[in-house]
């Protein structure tokens, strides 16, 4: 295998695996949030808009762990900068 | 497919060029500013007001509710640079219905460039609310040796607000170019409606994080310091 072959298939089996696994601990995390959300919101129905308030800023907090894993693994697949400087090593050749 | 709002150029000319970010953002600045100037033009303070005027209060009343909800006791004072946030922010992401529109969220320079003034405003409040040296101090407790923490973690949650913005709405344009190639017609439709509930959501939680950063320099809320 030369290079190139190396470079595109490290990336996509890694953007693979980045967002396999970032996917998996938010999930978790997002699950627990909104279970301690609704038996506090079982509990105090009273309290609702805070309860619901903080949940959204904690879900997209937990959330951003996952975007930033989408992000990433975005940048491996359509702006690879290893990629595209191998482009640029091969047209110079 | 394009990554972000920047890689669509309408018109260069040597390095200056006109992309779809500069056009979408100096667009939504006209259509907030000549609507603020068209609605505030006849203001009126007796019980019958225009319908316009009656859904800029609702909308001014919430945002002021919410920062005094979220920790601010004076909201008058942050209104401004709060609610311009999540009205620019959030109109940006409500556009997403109109066809041709890209929003200039979607790239990486808007969404710093508003993280860039969260990190400037927080100080800048931090300071006139408690002085320098009470602002300085909030940096070593509990102990100095929090101090390199305290500051990384200004830095860090900066990064955390522009990736998490730009993520967002990022997927949304992502997931629904990638969708229409699989299916074409109707699951799209849902997964836009979907993408419009999320912009609202970064929106909220962007100015409400702005706020709770502000909450803590200025004092008012001296427990939980750094909420990444």
């Amino acid at each position: 295998m030369d290079d190139m072959t190396l470079i595109a298939a490290a990336s996509i089996i890694s953007a693979g695996i980045t967002m396999a696994i970032g996917a998996m601990g938010p999930g978790l995390g997002q699950g627990r949030a909104v279970a301690g959300a609704l038996s506090a919101l079982a509990q105090q129905p009273d309290a609702a808009s805070t309860i619901t308030r903080t949940l959204f800023v904690g879900l997209a907090m937990i959330e951003s762990m996952a975007i930033y894993c989408f992000v990433i693994s975005m940048i491996l697949i359509f702006a690879n900068p290893f990629w595209n400087h191998a482009i640029a090593q091969a047209a110079a050749k | 497919m394009r990554l972000s709002t920047d890689q669509l150029v309408f018109w260069q000319h040597g390095f200056l060029q006109l992309n779809g970010t500069l056009v979408y953002t100096w667009g939504l600045m006209l259509v907030l500013a000549l609507g603020a100037k068209l609605v505030t033009r006849r203001l009126r303070p007796e019980m019958a007001v225009s319908r316009w005027q009656g859904a800029l209060e609702i909308v001014v009343l919430g945002i002021r509710q919410q920062i005094e909800e979220a920790g601010l006791r004076q909201p008058e004072k942050y209104l401004g640079f709060i609610g311009t946030l999540f009205l620019f922010i959030a109109t940006a992401n409500l556009f997403t219905i109109l066809p041709g529109y890209e929003p200039p969220t979607g790239s990486l320079s808007t969404t710093a460039a508003l993280a860039i003034c969260v990190f400037v405003a927080v100080p800048f409040y931090g300071i006139l609310e408690r002085g320098w040296g009470g602002y300085l101090r909030s940096y070593i407790e509990p102990t100095a040796i929090m101090l390199p923490f305290n500051v990384m973690g200004e830095f860090s949650r900066t990064l955390a607000l522009a990736v998490r913005l730009f993520g967002n709405m990022m997927s949304g344009t992502m997931i629904l170019g990638i969708l229409l190639i699989v299916t074409p017609f109707l699951f799209p439709t849902v997964m836009s409606a979907l993408g419009l509930l999320t912009g609202m959501v970064q929106a909220y939680i962007f100015s409400i994080l702005a706020v709770v950063y502000i909450a803590a320099a200025t004092g008012t809320q001296p427990t939980d310091r750094n909420p990444s």
